[in-house]
């Protein structure tokens, strides 16, 4: 069935036969299901933000409960990078080679002011100014430190937009488009800054417009 | 396998590299890190390996630099504040304080005595969650992956919901001010920090039934990492670490800042300076500070909380240079100011327990395996964003 079909059947008849213990999905729906609820994040911490997010897989907070709870120390068993926290010029190529090391598809939240847009340290010298110039991000989660609350909301706003991809037509993530292989150029620490500064297919510079003279 | 690691790799960092030594013979040179999930953030250690023996270990440090210094030059004496809470960014409280007593030495302010009651004990309670998470790391480290840690954030949430509901933030907290505290302390938050201290001894001795006498646990840390008193005093190292050497040095007996004198603990030492001293050493310690807490939150005076002569906005010390310094949960943390009279700090600089106690690393691992180096790493307790600020 084409997925941008009319469904056959609307939501109360499938939830009437759901409850007459028949099953109707589509294999789109059933594959997101499944991937949705593992998402295994990768084992990396870099600052204050990587706290919480140990707090958030512990006792209290629990991130089993969204089956995340199975941080990987290597990224080829990953499926989620969480970038926890201040990525320096010197760390940003690091966490560049982590995420190309990361097997599709794969997913990333960028979490805390500092992964943002650098944050409380944004006027240094050293810090970039957000890690969405070098990969795509997913999921912003603000705050400095966000609780470990509104790291399992951004948690299930990514299970929501796993579940919503498609697996063919024009709408279907990158790792299915044949043309895209999935790999993002790694900076280097150059001599003032890093070198390329940005990655253009990811991240351009907002273009700002006065609103009256628009 | 090595020449095929470093030339198919498609992002190769020579992560493992072979390298000739004229004294050893064929060595192994391994990066490991700054994504390694045992360095405790984002440190490298370059590992030069002889079999599975370390014979050279070179940190490299810098990945989480964020100009701390520079941006605290650049802003207003309050506005570095919220910056101290992120250097070590476990304890935003003895950081906040340390802070705040250099200012204070400065601007000639002098905190209430109810102020000196609340600072000891925010600071205690902070020395509690770092020591208890620690172990619980120190443990991840050795391999026994989850328990100890689960219980020691479960602790650790108490301790937290106590800061949020006093500064309204659970990290960081930017709680102290120059001449005083921000908020005062209600009776009710006042109760359940009683209760919270009268129920801690309890964890402390389930939590060593699981760990003090575990045969496995000794086997990895006793006579791992030994240090030696001389090297400790020459190396600068303070804190936990120094003292497992048996060296008897706390700034609260030996500076005695705040009103640390009024109250009555004793200073645990050890006697081998190795690991499981260290580790040994914060239980001990967070039962020394159950102690304070005790007497401190049975002794809280009432009164102000601020200084009447400290202003909120618009500080300008006169021209001089102040160093304050106290005895954080991982050692002397001090800052060193320098005002020429304007709003700013003229210079401003940190005093990182970590980064002079991480100095002594290579001279722990030598002769020991790499897993012992993970160990051994885990009990000197570093925090990169105060080790590279």
């Amino acid at each position: 069935m084409p997925e941008d079909a009319a469904p056959a059947l609307t939501t109360a008849e499938r939830d009437e036969l759901r409850r007459q213990g028949i099953l109707l999905t589509s294999i789109s729906e059933l594959y997101n299901w499944g991937r949705s609820n593992s998402v295994w994040p990768l084992n990396f911490g870099l600052a204050c933000c990587a706290i919480e997010m140990i707090a958030a897989s512990m006792a209290r907070f629990d991130i089993a409960r969204f089956g995340s709870e199975v941080f990987r120390p290597s990224p080829r068993q990953a499926d989620l990078l969480i970038v926890s926290g201040t990525v320096t010029k010197k760390m940003a190529p690091q966490v560049v080679r982590l995420w190309n090391q990361m097997p599709e598809p794969k997913y990333c939240i960028a979490m805390g002011a500092c992964a943002i847009s650098g944050g409380p340290f944004k006027q240094g010298y050293n810090v970039l100014k957000g890690i969405d110039r070098f990969i795509p991000v997913d999921i912003y989660i603000p705050g400095c430190p966000p609780r470990p609350e509104a790291l399992l909301h951004g948690l299930v706003e990514l299970q929501k937009k796993i579940r919503g991809e498609k697996l063919s037509g024009p709408g279907a993530p990158r790792h299915l488009q044949p043309d895209n292989d999935c790999t993002y150029p790694v900076p280097e620490f150059g001599e003032h800054d890093l070198e390329p500064p940005r990655n253009p297919a990811v991240w351009q510079p907002p273009i700002l417009t006065r609103p009256d003279k628009a | 396998m090595l020449a095929s690691g470093s030339a198919a790799a498609p992002f190769s960092s020579a992560s493992v590299r072979p390298v000739h030594d004229e004294f050893h013979g064929d060595l192994l040179e391994v990066s490991m890190g700054p994504h390694h999930p045992s360095t405790h953030g984002v440190f490298r250690m370059m590992v030069t390996l002889d079999g599975e023996t370390i014979v050279r270990l070179k940190p490299v440090f810098g990945y989480l630099h964020r100009n701390h210094e520079k941006l605290g030059e650049n802003t207003t004496y309050l506005g570095s504040m919220p910056y101290t809470d992120r250097l070590d960014y476990l304890c935003s409280m003895t950081n906040n304080w340390a802070y705040a007593l250099a200012v204070e030495k400065l601007a000639g302010l002098v905190p209430p005595e109810r102020a000196e009651y609340i600072r000891i004990i925010l600071a205690e309670l902070t020395r509690l969650i770092n020591h208890s998470g620690l172990i619980g790391f120190l443990m991840q480290d050795t391999g026994c992956s989850g328990t100890p840690l689960m219980y020691a954030f479960r602790e650790r949430e108490k301790v937290l919901d106590l800061f949020e509901a006093l500064s309204g933030s659970r990290m960081m907290c930017n709680y102290q001010r120059f001449g005083g505290c921000r908020v005062d302390l209600t009776p009710a938050w006042v109760d359940s920090a009683r209760r919270l201290v009268d129920a801690f001894p309890r964890f402390l001795d389930e939590f060593e039934a699981l760990l003090t006498g575990n045969e496995i646990f000794m086997a990895r840390t006793q006579g791992v990492g030994r240090l030696s008193p001389e090297l400790a005093v020459n190396a600068g190292l303070t804190g936990p670490v120094l003292r497992a050497t048996g060296v008897g040095h706390d700034l609260r007996k030996v500076d005695a800042y705040g009103l640390y004198p009024r109250f009555d603990f004793r200073v645990p030492i050890g006697a081998h300076g190795d690991t499981y001293d260290r580790y040994m050493i914060r239980v001990l310690e967070m039962r020394e500070s159950v102690q304070i807490l005790q007497q401190a939150l049975r002794d809280l005076p009432a009164g102000p909380i601020m200084d009447p002569k400290a202003k909120l906005r618009g500080l300008r010390p006169k021209a001089g240079e102040a160093y304050g310094r106290i005895e954080g949960a991982k050692g002397e943390i001090g800052f060193f100011l320098i005002s020429d009279g304007s709003p700013n700090p003229y210079r401003y600089r940190i005093r990182p327990p970590s980064f002079i106690n991480l100095t002594v690393l290579e001279d722990l691992c030598l002769g020991h395996t790499v897993a012992d180096a993970v160990i051994i790493l885990g009990s000197i307790d570093i925090v990169l964003g105060e080790v590279d600020r």
